[in-house]
């Protein structure tokens, strides 16, 4: 196998002040097997257009400046090789920006909004330090590696632009600002937990909006997994008594309910459950469109009437549910 | 090839509001040869929300799940991306850390289970690929689908996070998945290609943030409609519930009438392998999908 490679680049290109509309344009280059993404941005700078803009500092994975999108993935361009990228998706690479409508120039974005919600969870120790401490304040290694990996975190930006949530309700915090919520939550050392927790529980700004689609998984070049210390923050939640009864509370703990009854989920009982009966207005007319398909029965969803099919050994189940749950609503 | 056998998890949705998605699959199976045996001792596999509540208690009913599909000693398949990845989530949390496996099956010896990490899980949608074989399927195609542009609809629970499908589950690339293309390509349909095939339909926040998941499914449908799919299609019955039932509340919100029927992938085989209309099961849409077996 030869160790270079023809590729054709399209490159997103617009500029705020003087372009009325994005546009794309191409450039072709031999690209050898050791070089990265951020060398690719470099050529295209230095050999063909010196106006190509990008942000870039450290090229070593730890300023997270520039973070951008190659065919859609999320890419931290001083830590992607490009032959593997080549590999996924022939010989044709689309750069863009991380997001398109957040554009300044090229590939670089105003991350405001990015900074804003990091800034909204107060992502520090909240401690009340005596300046002349006794003896140091030690910390075991169990605690600390229950916040290790989220402190990797280098502020790229990656999983807060692929987040779909996001885009579509800009008050959500996003996985960034939620990962750092749980990075200093856990902290044993911080004292402002309870108020980041709070914060976190909020519908339509906390973590009941992330869809669980695992882009930001997917998407973090350090291998964080926001979306497991989403997860893991629902919990603490619950642990710690700040959820509150709402339609996403009730939802998630309704599980428990149904599957006890049932072992299987009964479909109708958890909105009526989640929404109360009060709330069930909303979901009258698809309720009757799916009962004219087929799809439910007219009497599913009334208390008096159970004709949800059954997990054999039901007994099982609810003796494990009885045995294993760990906290209630 | 010898005989495939598999262990069913069948989910919830395949016993209550998507009947069509169950029967389909037993259809594919029959006239594939694969013998299936239902799990009918399963339970819920908590579809990510059991699992924000009570992580543990949701790794205890995995697991349970996954013991039953071990006395068999069969591959335990899959019929929506959900129950995929939570008991594949279940089944690497406890093959990894053994405190954890140890103190779930504490649980489990309670009623006299034991879970060994034996089995395997996959999606049907990777059996019939994988190991069934698309040429075998191309041989057995009695109705082409060459009159429909299929656009295909992977769902987020069977690409991402892709560590978790990479052994035993298509390992696709989540940034450009190829199964069901390539399933749509054998059964002589065209598959649409448009960018929100790998994209999330918003199911999981219905109640909670409405408009988000509107906004989601209707992103993907339209982009859909506008790449001239006739029809899409998708292995995960909560992306099917989605875009089939809420197509008008969707289409309010985008802003766009909405008209696209969207199948089970199972049904769409069993389309193509000639399967009766009773078995497929179209008259369970909400948007009429009937027509297509005319």
């Amino acid at each position: 196998m030869s160790n270079t490679r023809k590729v054709t680049i399209k490159a997103f290109r617009f500029n705020a002040e003087t372009d009325y509309l994005p546009y794309y344009k191409h450039y072709e280059m031999e690209v050898g097997k050791d070089e990265l993404i951020l060398d690719l941005l470099n050529r295209i700078k230095w050999e063909h257009d010196g106006s190509f803009s990008y942000r870039r500092s450290c090229r070593h994975g730890i300023c997270g400046a520039c973070a951008i999108k190659v065919n859609g993935k999320a890419t931290l361009a001083c830590k992607q090789n490009a032959m593997e990228l080549l590999d996924l998706f022939d010989n044709e690479l689309v750069f863009e920006p991380s997001s398109k409508k957040r554009v300044v120039k090229d590939m670089i974005i105003d991350k405001k909004d990015f900074w804003d919600k990091h800034a909204a969870v107060q992502p520090y120790v909240v401690a009340d330090i005596d300046p002349h401490p006794k003896h140091e304040t030690k910390q075991s290694i169990e605690e600390f590696n229950k916040f290790l990996d989220s402190d990797l975190c280098i502020q790229c930006g990656a999983c807060h632009y692929s987040c779909p949530s996001l885009e579509a309700n800009p008050d959500y915090l996003g996985p960034a600002a939620l990962n750092a919520a749980y990075r200093f939550t856990i902290d044993p050392r911080d004292h402002a937990g309870r108020e980041r927790l709070e914060l976190t529980a909020e519908p339509g700004i906390g973590v009941w909006d992330c869809v669980k689609c695992f882009e930001c998984a997917e998407a973090c070049p350090k291998d964080i997994n926001p979306i497991e210390k989403i997860t893991k923050l629902h919990n603490m939640q619950f642990e710690q008594d700040v959820a509150v009864p709402n339609v996403a509370t009730r939802h998630a703990e309704g599980f428990v309910r149904s599957i006890k009854k049932h072992g299987f989920l009964d479909e109708a009982d958890i909105v009526v459950y989640s929404e109360g009966y009060l709330g069930m207005y909303k979901h009258l007319k698809t309720a009757m469109k799916m009962m004219k398909a087929g799809k439910i029965h007219w009497n599913d969803g009334l208390p008096w009437v159970d004709n949800v099919p059954k997990s054999k050994n039901l007994d099982e189940i609810q003796k494990l549910i009885k045995i294993s749950q760990t906290h209630k609503l | 090839m010898s005989k495939l056998k598999y262990a069913l998890f069948t989910g919830c949705t395949a016993k209550q509001s998507t009947p069509e998605l169950l029967s389909s699959t037993l259809a594919v199976a029959e006239k594939l040869g694969i013998e299936i045996t239902i799990l009918e001792e399963a339970s819920c596999c908590g579809a990510s929300h059991l699992q924000d509540f009570d992580e543990f208690l949701a790794h205890v009913l995995n697991a349970r799940n996954i013991c039953y599909a071990e006395k068999l000693g069969l591959t335990m398949i899959t019929i929506c991306n959900t129950c995929q990845l939570n008991s594949a989530m279940t089944k690497h949390a406890l093959d990894t850390d053994p405190k954890l496996k140890a103190r779930v099956n504490e649980k489990l010896a309670e009623v006299g289970l034991e879970y060994k990490g034996t089995s395997e899980i996959k999606h049907f949608l990777y059996c019939l690929i994988d190991e069934y074989g698309l040429e075998n399927i191309k041989d057995k195609v009695e109705v082409p689908l060459s009159h429909l542009n299929i656009a295909p609809f992977y769902g987020c629970h069977n690409i991402r996070p892709s560590e978790l499908h990479h052994t035993s589950n298509g390992g696709e690339n989540p940034y450009n998945p190829t199964s069901l293309d390539r399933l749509i390509d054998a059964l002589e349909g065209h598959p649409v290609d448009y960018d929100h095939k790998n994209k999330c339909c918003g199911f999981h926040v219905e109640l909670q943030a409405n408009h988000t998941s509107e906004v989601l499914a209707g992103n993907a449908m339209v982009d859909a409609i506008d790449n001239n799919a006739d029809i899409m299609v998708t292995p995960c019955p909560l992306c099917h519930l989605k875009m089939d039932t809420y197509q008008d509340d969707v289409g309010k919100v985008i802003g766009r009438d909405i008209e696209l029927p969207v199948l089970h992938m199972p049904q769409m085989v069993a389309l193509a392998l000639g399967c009766t209309p009773k078995e497929i099961g179209l008259n369970f849409h909400v948007q009429k999908a009937t027509h297509l077996t005319a």
